[in-house]
């Protein structure tokens, strides 16, 4: 293929993924949002005032890029793992693989869908946290792009799901058993300075921490980790898991017999 | 010399249990043909075709399409290529429009290109008026057709059907015949065609392969294969029942029911003489019509296992109840 048909085919990809999460948006826009408007009312506002200051800022302000954050990630997972283990089902899924697209083109392809949702809902809940409290954008540039890598490495690890997945019981068991827990361990709510040491050390390999850490710091201003680090970590994942994707799709790993 | 639509050298399929699907197949397909690869289940048909289309995996051997070696440039092998599987394969929650233009993307096809050629095959398919529907509304028939009219958006110049008209109405069956046979003769697509009606290979195919347990056991024309039959079997409809069947010299009877009898006819027999038989026994034949198709017949008896018996029998549809000669 030559460029010009690569991008008709990678938009092409992108298009259908944009447009199966929207022609099903009460499913895939709503729900994260009216989940967030609770959290924002419940442990920000009615908790979060007798809660106090966490470094000085407001406990809602300090929760806000969290819980932007928390949303990204578990929308981005999802988006990929469940439309490809979908396309698997379906057996739509063939529909691509007989075509002369490149792997990276359909991984791209995924991957690019499910950031997208990943960062639509995130800007829909950090509207919604306009009504609740003021943000002050303290690196716009940072902040933007720590949330599209964040975006990007989750939706590769949503895609390494789906095409490890046999039924689709297998596409949930990793948001629920390992990204809810490391999200909400992550220091979504808190800041890890209130842990004890021992646990400060064992919080300290959660990746999900880095990144809430510098998407906080590029809203706020304030983190608990070096942010250079965090990016540079991220960076890393995106690289790896990339890679281990596109050697599993030219494998064949869960789709070619 | 055109290289071939196909070529298939040593073709070999081990699955992961140790099953041998292919055993080293050889097979060629020239361009513009209309092909039948035929064989019972599992036969291998689907392995064959799943390597050809880059859904399986091969373990051995050489497929060329249009002298391209898939090992060597899948992706330009595969812009000549058009499959219309025997499942459906598409997300039954897009819209009919959208699935084919989509596939069109996936080629690499411009939209301003894309959107008039979906039209036409829309149209052509009588797909026009679902368009916009979403593809799960469709009634099995237009499933079908939504596929086919999917496979040739990027206008292949081999088209793979796989079981196209299973579970199609006979009015529909001829009319994606008629279809087809006209891209085939008309825009000069090759088409490969596996199918279990085998009245529908017969009266499209020219040439025709059988695969029975991963291996080829046949590669001829269908002409050449048809001249094989040694043996018709044709059923008489009887003005009046009979008690018993009637001996007719030379030919092979047998009592169907009461008012209808089965009768063998050797390659070369004159059939007027078993007529004048009957007449001279006060038999009077109302109608006659072929017990199976005549490929039916051939393919039974070459894939048949060679304790079950070869024959006409097995592959009748009409049960016989009592046998006299």
């Amino acid at each position: 293929m030559n460029t010009r048909q690569l991008l008709i085919s990678l938009w092409t990809m992108v298009v259908k993924e944009v447009r199966r999460f929207v022609r099903i948006w009460p499913q895939t826009l709503v729900p994260p949002s009216i989940t967030m408007t609770m959290y924002f009312i419940i442990f920000g506002n009615l908790i979060g005032s007798r809660v106090g200051e966490m470094h000085g800022i407001s406990y809602m302000s300090y929760i806000v890029p969290g819980l932007i954050m928390m949303s990204v990630i578990t929308n981005s997972y999802s988006n990929v793992a469940s439309s490809f283990f979908s396309n698997k089902f379906q057996r739509s899924v063939e529909e691509m693989m007989v075509s002369p697209m490149p792997n990276w083109v359909i991984l791209g392809g995924f991957v690019i869908g499910g950031a997208a949702r990943g960062l639509g809902v995130g800007l829909i809940v950090t509207l919604v946290s306009l009504f609740f409290t003021h943000l002050d954008l303290h690196h716009p540039f940072l902040t933007l792009m720590v949330v599209v890598m964040t975006a990007l490495l989750f939706s590769i690890g949503g895609f390494i799901n789906a095409l490890l997945a046999k039924k689709f019981d297998d596409i949930s068991i990793i948001p629920i058993f390992v990204l809810t827990p490391l999200t909400y361990l992550g220091g979504v709510f808190y800041s890890i300075d209130l842990l004890p040491e021992f646990w400060q050390k064992v919080t300290m390999v959660n990746p999900i921490l880095y990144m809430v850490n510098a998407f906080r710091y590029g809203i706020l201003g304030i983190s608990d980790i070096p942010v250079s680090g965090a990016l540079i970590a991220i960076a890393a994942f995106i690289v790896v898991f990339w890679c281990l994707a596109l050697w599993m799709l030219n494998r064949g790993k869960g789709i070619r017999s | 010399m055109a290289e071939p639509a196909l070529s298939i050298r040593g073709l070999t399929k081990v699955y992961g249990n140790g099953f041998e699907a292919l055993k080293g197949i050889d097979l060629d397909v020239e361009q513009g043909d209309f092909f039948a690869l035929l064989g019972p289940n599992g036969a291998g048909k689907s392995t064959t075709l799943g390597i050809v289309c880059s859904l399986v995996q091969k373990s051995a051997g050489q497929v060329k399409i249009f002298g391209i070696d898939i090992d060597h440039d899948f992706a330009k092998a595969k812009y000549n290529l058009g499959v219309v599987p025997q499942e459906f394969n598409f997300s039954q929650f897009e819209k009919v429009e959208d699935i084919i233009l989509t596939q069109a993307g996936y080629y690499g096809m411009p939209m301003k290109e894309a959107k008039p050629r979906c039209e036409r095959l829309l149209k052509d398919l009588g797909l026009w008026d679902k368009r916009n529907g979403a593809a799960r509304m469709l009634s099995g028939g237009m499933k079908r057709r939504l596929m086919i009219a999917r496979a040739l958006i990027h206008r292949p110049r081999l088209l793979i059907l796989d079981e196209p008209t299973a579970g199609v109405d006979i009015e529909l069956r001829r009319s994606m015949w008629e279809y087809m046979r006209r891209i085939n003769e008309e825009e000069g697509t090759s088409i490969i065609l596996t199918t279990h009606y085998l009245e529908e290979a017969e009266s499209l195919c020219r040439n025709i392969a059988i695969i029975n347990r991963g291996e080829i056991i046949k590669n001829t024309s269908m002409r050449g294969l048809l001249t094989e039959l040694d043996t018709e079997t044709f059923l008489l409809d009887l003005a009046e029942p009979l008690e018993a069947a009637p001996q007719v010299e030379g030919f092979e009877v047998e009592r169907v029911d009461s008012h209808q009898l089965a009768l063998s006819v050797r390659k070369g027999t004159d059939l007027n003489d078993a007529f004048q038989q009957l007449t001279r026994q006060g038999v009077r034949v109302l109608s006659m019509r072929n017990r199976a198709n005549r490929l039916e017949e051939l393919f039974v008896s070459m894939t048949s296992p060679p304790d079950a018996g070869s024959g006409i029998d097995s592959a009748t549809s009409t049960p016989a109840k009592e046998t006299a000669s």
